[in-house]
């Protein structure tokens, strides 16, 4: 894996410095170690508890749980939950293909306007303007999804701001909010509103390493700004590019949950539901928790596939995975 | 921002200045419009929630900009005692939580940043793995109940105590210390935890405020385990609160007494006021988050 490799060079290097060319016995380290063992306790047993304890609860995809009844007295039935998921049940199949098309959406209209943005701001010759507006751009990424939600509605519903302006000017306003044929447009442009300018840190990060002296080559060859841009600026942020797309698409199963959920009352499940809010709804709310559990397993064992896949086709393209996402 | 970005770009010559007048008018304008889109919903909704109610009538709703500024609908709010109690739930789950996530994140990380020591690799995969999957919804759901944390505040706080990415980071941070330091303190005997208290820390401000400030946005903007593991609604923090008076248009009450015979404001003010109450501590962390998490999240990318 990628960090285990990156985290192995630090260690390798670190070593040949610190530590003895012979490995101490098991009881000289752990009477060297203890104390490091001891203060690491309280966040490894939260991790272990909470990250890899819940793997258990998956058991009752193979039961029909009820709450009443507990996760050990509930009646196991086999395969029976996953019906849902190869028989091809109407309103899973909704969910994939809603999930399946706000990620595609968001991967062909939010990805690139971060990379967009980013060439902007790095042409920008003033330091300090360009600061300002970073820290205006950047603000949208701290407020919660409520709050995203809320300003959208009172910006563009119906009655807000801008069509009651369109309205008394004599437009025509339009039906955006609570619109279920324009869900997934609304969606989207609230991430592009809420994510583009912190999406811009990494392709910045990355236009600072070009190396000034490509420019300068090519100015003095004549080349155009745009000639410039084609030839240098891309190729130089090329790898970061393909690493952030790799990455997306291995989360492809995975679409704004808590952000889908506040708005899914005013347009209804066809429009809306995706993955995660059907696991959600069919469990909590409407108490099939075996199928929820099932339909959560699968996901979760597809999205890990995935993760994994897109981390080592990321490690091909020679950069170094998960680190930075 | 610490990373300089277009270092040693320069304009172009000086013809060409001119030819690229119109480019520049153009990028401008893009970027101000960029801005505007940010700024003036912020702006509306604090104008709306000072707004007095006869102005907000005569806009239909919302006011770019209040001309007789009034606190009246932060009072209702406030006199309401349902937002009063959620911000202080809301106020304690933050404070609460970013101390302990950051105390147990700071000693994980410290734990594992001694290279070769006994247990590091495997508890730094069960660490890396973290971060690879989560999860899932049923089976947390199902181990907060098992615990009994439902409908108890910590289960807002222990399923989210540590983030395995600030971790990491964090450790990566330990490891770029002058390791010169620690071995000078170990032979003057000092024991590790003093180690970790007199030198590490005191030279770890920078990124304890990253993680810290990483944490403290995430306690107060999470609504959902909230939704989930707090059945009981007078329970609920403000993001939840803001979501049934403002997401769900859900009428709010004002008593009567509060107003001294005012006209209560409108619904518009009282919701925005509910909205801005619930930004300040993000605005007022801003500056200090921006001063800082660029580095945070570059800290991983760019070392190694």
């Amino acid at each position: 894996m990628a960090v285990d490799t990156a985290i192995g060079k630090a260690e390798t290097t670190t070593r040949a410095v610190l530590a003895p060319p012979r490995r101490p016995s098991l009881r000289v380290r752990w009477r060297r170690d203890r104390t490091l063992l001891l203060i690491a306790l309280p966040g490894l047993a939260a991790l272990l508890v909470f990250h890899y304890l819940p793997l258990l609860g998956n058991v009752i995809a193979f039961k029909d749980y009820q709450p009443y009844l507990g996760i050990t007295e509930s009646p196991w039935v086999g395969l029976t939950n996953f019906r849902a998921i190869f028989t091809g049940d109407p309103a899973f199949l909704n969910a994939v293909l809603n999930t399946l098309v706000i990620s595609m959406l968001q991967v062909l209209f939010v990805f690139p306007v971060p990379i967009g943005l980013a060439l902007l701001l790095n042409s920008m010759a003033s330091e300090r303007l360009k600061r300002v507006v970073q820290s205006v751009l950047y603000l949208p990424h701290f407020l919660s999804w409520v709050i995203v939600v809320a300003i959208f509605q009172f910006m563009l519903g119906n009655t807000g701001l801008v069509n009651t302006f369109l309205h008394a000017h004599g437009g025509g306003g339009f039906d955006l909010i609570g619109n279920p044929g324009l869900f997934k447009e609304l969606v989207t442009s609230q991430v592009i509103w809420k994510d583009t300018g912190w999406g811009t840190i990494l392709f910045l990060a990355a236009l600072s390493r070009v190396d000034p002296a490509l420019y300068e080559v090519a100015q003095m060859d004549g080349a155009s700004r745009m000639r410039q841009l084609w030839h240098v600026t891309l190729p130089g942020i090329k790898s970061v590019i393909v690493l952030v797309l790799i990455l997306r698409l291995g989360d492809v199963l995975s679409v704004g949950f808590e952000q889908i959920l506040l708005q899914q009352n005013a347009v209804g499940p066809h429009a809306s539901e995706v993955l995660d809010t059907y696991i959600y709804n069919n469990a909590v709310v409407a108490g099939g928790w075996g199928v929820s559990a099932a339909v959560g397993l699968i996901k979760g064992l597809i999205g890990v596939a995935l993760v994994l896949g897109a981390n080592k086709i990321a490690h091909i393209f020679g950069e170094r995975g998960v680190y930075q996402g | 921002m610490s990373i300089g970005i277009s270092r040693g770009r320069r304009p172009v010559g000086a013809g060409l200045a001119v030819a690229l007048a119109p480019l520049r008018a153009v990028k401008g304008l893009v970027l101000t419009l960029c801005c505007l889109v940010v700024v003036v919903p912020l702006l509306a909704v604090v104008s709306t929630s000072l707004a007095d109610p006869r102005q907000v009538n005569e806009a239909g709703g919302f006011v770019l900009w209040p001309r007789h500024p009034s606190l009246a609908a932060y009072r209702a709010v406030f006199a309401g005692g349902v937002v009063t109690h959620a911000i202080l739930v809301s106020v304690a789950i933050t404070l609460v939580g970013t101390v302990l996530s950051l105390a147990s994140t700071a000693l994980l990380a410290y734990g594992l940043s001694r290279p070769g020591s006994l247990g590091s690799r495997p508890i730094l995969m069960v660490l890396l793995f973290s971060v690879l999957f989560s999860p899932g919804i049923i089976p947390m759901y199902l181990v907060v109940k098992q615990l009994g944390l439902l409908n108890s505040y910590w289960s807002l706080i222990l399923p989210v105590l540590i983030n395995g990415f600030n971790v990491i980071v964090m450790r990566e941070f330990f490891l770029g210390l002058p390791q010169e330091l620690l071995d000078a303190a170990r032979i003057d005997g000092a024991g590790e935890l003093s180690i970790l208290f007199r030198v590490v820390l005191p030279l770890s401000k920078a990124i304890l405020a990253v993680v810290g400030l990483f944490y403290a946005v995430a306690y107060w903007n999470s609504f959902f385990s909230a939704l989930l593991y707090l059945a009981d609604t007078v329970k609920w923090p403000l993001q939840l609160v803001l979501r049934t008076y403002v997401v769900n248009n859900a009428a709010i009450g004002v008593d009567a007494s509060a107003l001294a015979g005012a006209p209560a404001p409108p619904q518009q003010s009282l919701q925005m006021a509910i909205l801005v109450i619930s930004l300040v501590p993000i605005l007022l962390l801003y500056p200090l988050l921006q001063r800082h998490f660029a580095k945070g999240i570059l800290l991983g990318a760019v070392k190694g």
